[in-house]
Order: structure tokens, then C-alpha cells, then sequence
């Protein structure tokens, strides 16, 4: 049968992958939407406690965070420090940080500013509290406390 | 005839997005922050007189620096909190010693009776901030439970799957969230 007699060599044929990269770029744009760059770098150790009634924080760019942990480095000692950015503070610096904050949005999205606090669930309340006064001086009233999905109820 | 302009070579391409990807998956959280979002109050004003709140209207919440319990002058478990609190504001029955009702109008919702009892929340400086997260979700819940009730039985559906804003609005003001924190004291000594 000279119809079907083969031609030259049979092999498989390349798979076109041409549209990979647009595969690819399609998943590194999905991931760009929906992460955010992680700021600061944590320099004290953080556990948030659990919580069943958790809301969610709606715009992520109007919220500033304070963290409070013992520091991962154990020459900095054992107790709760508070970290704000990427280095230590003392509850004097919230101030300053929170009027930082403020004047880095808009104007307009000011009053909408919330405060996280991602506190290690090991902490004593008296730093939270100092961190809660000092942050009503400032009139950032909108806070949140930081915490995972979970059952409250110790086993 | 023209000279064919030879194709791009794009086979490194996808290398190249991968490594985007990578990059990206390296430097970012997808955690989405989660919370209890709770509101403080302004600073106590120096000239204000302290209001006289009726002593069936409180309902007293103390955590001491053991992480012990103390509501309404007795110890509890945080696992019964929840129904406490959740009594003490919907006070059913009308009992004498739970807290009075205010009939406000409210568009949407009518004629409601609202509930004049605040929880007084106190912890010592000692408390550990997983106890007092732990207290402070209790008291949401009753409050949530409470509003998911009253939701359902006027609209038909919880409150948090309300999407009317008057609504949301109408039962966020039948339930408040009465959770007032006393200005902090050192009770029990220690940091």
C-alpha cells in the first residue's frame, strides 16, 4: 500500500510549550494578588492565642502592627519586648510610630487606621495595657487583637 | 524578497516567570490577619463626673495574675462565661437583678427593647494575654450569639451573613457592644 508508506522518520513530535510562560505568569500574578510582602523581619517570638469569634481585618494596608514577644535572640533577655518595624521599642517610641503612620496614608483613610496587636500569648497583660493607654493618648481607638482560629476552651 | 526576521527564542521565558514565582512565594504571607477588633475609649476626662451606673446594670468580670476567674463576686469557669454573660444581657425573664431595657425605635427593627447592661471587664497586669483573649472572645460570643438570634428571628439569617447595611446597623444598635475596661490599676502586684 504506497498510500500509507511512511515518510521519512516516525518520532514523537516536541510538545509546544509555548503558552508555559503564560501558565506560569497567569500563577505569578494570582500569587501577587493575593499576598502581601511581608514588612518587618520578626526579632521576638510570637504565638497569637486562639480565638473561635475572629473577624477579619478588611483592608490590609491601613493596618499598622506592634508586635510583643520575647525576643528570639536570647541576648536581649527573656521578658516581652515590644518590636515596632524592624528594631526594639519602649512603650515612649508607640507615639511617634503611630504619628508616622498616620502621616504615610492618605487623608482621607486616616480615621480608618487599625492597630494590630500581635502579641505572644505568653505575655503578662501590664505591657499590653501601657501599649493600650499610650495608643488612646494618640487616638488610635481602632485596635485588633491578633489571633488564630481555635477553640479557647483549654483540654 | 524580503529577509524574514528570525523568531524569538522564548523557550527561556517560562524559566524566567518561574523564578518570578519563586521569588514571590518566597517573600510573601498569605495570612490574612485575623482578630478581635475591639474600639478603646478616649482618654478619661479630668472634668467629667463619674457616671452613677445602677448596680443590677454591671455585670463585673475579674481576671486576677493567676489567671483565676472572679464574675459578679464569684469564681467561674471560662467555659460557662459565655451563658452568663449571654443571660445577663438578653435577660429574659425580667428579673429584678439583671439589667433594665430601654424601648428605643430603631429603623428597621421597630419598637426594640435595649438592653441597658454594660460588662465592666478588669484584669490584673499579671493576667496572661491568652486568659484575657480567651475572656474577651467569651464576651463577643455572647454578644454575637445574641445579635445571630435576634438576626434570625427578624430577618431570617444570621447577622454576619446580613448584607443590608441598614440592617447590620439596626442590630448592631438593639445589641451594643457593652464591654466597658476599667482604667487599669495594679491589683495584684507583680509586672
Amino acid at each position: 500500500m504506497a498510500r500509507f508508506a511512511k515518510k521519512g522518520k516516525r518520532g514523537v513530535p516536541g510538545i509546544n510549550t509555548g503558552s508555559m510562560s503564560d501558565i506560569i505568569f497567569m500563577f505569578l500574578f494570582f500569587f501577587m494578588v493575593i499576598t502581601t510582602i511581608r514588612e518587618s523581619s520578626l526579632l521576638v517570638k510570637i504565638k497569637v492565642p486562639q480565638a473561635t469569634e475572629v473577624a477579619k481585618l478588611e483592608r490590609k494596608s491601613l493596618v499598622s502592627f506592634i508586635y510583643v514577644g520575647q525576643p528570639i535572640d536570647q541576648k536581649y533577655g527573656t521578658e516581652s519586648r515590644i518590636q515596632l518595624n524592624n528594631a526594639f521599642a519602649s512603650i515612649k517610641d508607640i507615639r511617634e510610630f503611630i504619628t508616622r503612620e498616620r502621616e504615610a496614608r492618605d487623608e482621607v483613610d486616616r480615621p480608618l487606621l487599625t492597630t494590630s496587636l500581635k502579641v505572644d500569648e505568653e505575655t503578662r497583660m501590664g505591657i499590653v495595657t501601657d501599649i493600650k493607654q499610650e495608643l488612646r493618648q494618640v487616638s488610635a481607638f481602632k485596635i485588633n487583637y491578633s489571633t488564630r482560629k481555635g477553640s479557647v476552651v483549654k483540654q | 524578497m524580503a529577509r524574514e526576521i528570525p523568531q524569538l527564542n522564548t523557550g527561556s521565558m517560562a524559566d524566567i516567570s518561574f523564578l518570578l514565582l519563586t521569588f514571590f512565594l518566597l517573600t510573601s504571607s498569605i495570612d490574612t490577619d485575623m482578630g478581635i477588633i475591639r474600639k478603646l475609649p478616649p482618654p478619661p476626662d479630668p472634668n467629667q463626673e463619674n457616671v452613677d451606673v445602677k448596680k443590677r446594670n454591671v455585670f463585673n468580670v475579674l481576671v486576677n495574675k493567676y489567671d483565676g476567674l472572679l464574675v459578679q463576686g464569684r469564681p467561674m469557669d471560662i467555659t460557662q462565661l459565655r451563658v452568663a454573660a449571654k443571660e445577663f444581657l438578653a435577660n429574659p425573664y425580667d428579673r429584678e437583678d439583671l439589667p433594665e431595657k430601654k424601648v428605643e425605635n430603631i429603623p428597621g427593627l421597630g419598637e426594640v427593647k435595649v438592653s441597658k447592661g454594660v460588662i465592666s471587664l478588669k484584669n490584673d497586669r499579671g493576667t496572661s494575654y491568652r486568659m484575657y483573649v480567651a475572656v474577651q472572645n467569651e464576651l463577643t460570643a455572647a454578644i454575637n450569639e445574641l445579635r445571630d438570634e435576634l438576626s434570625q428571628q427578624r430577618f431570617g439569617r444570621k447577622f454576619a451573613q446580613l448584607t443590608n447595611e441598614e440592617q447590620i446597623n439596626a442590630i448592631q444598635k438593639a445589641i451594643p457592644v457593652a464591654i466597658s475596661e476599667a482604667e487599669p490599676e495594679n491589683v495584684g502586684g507583680g509586672k
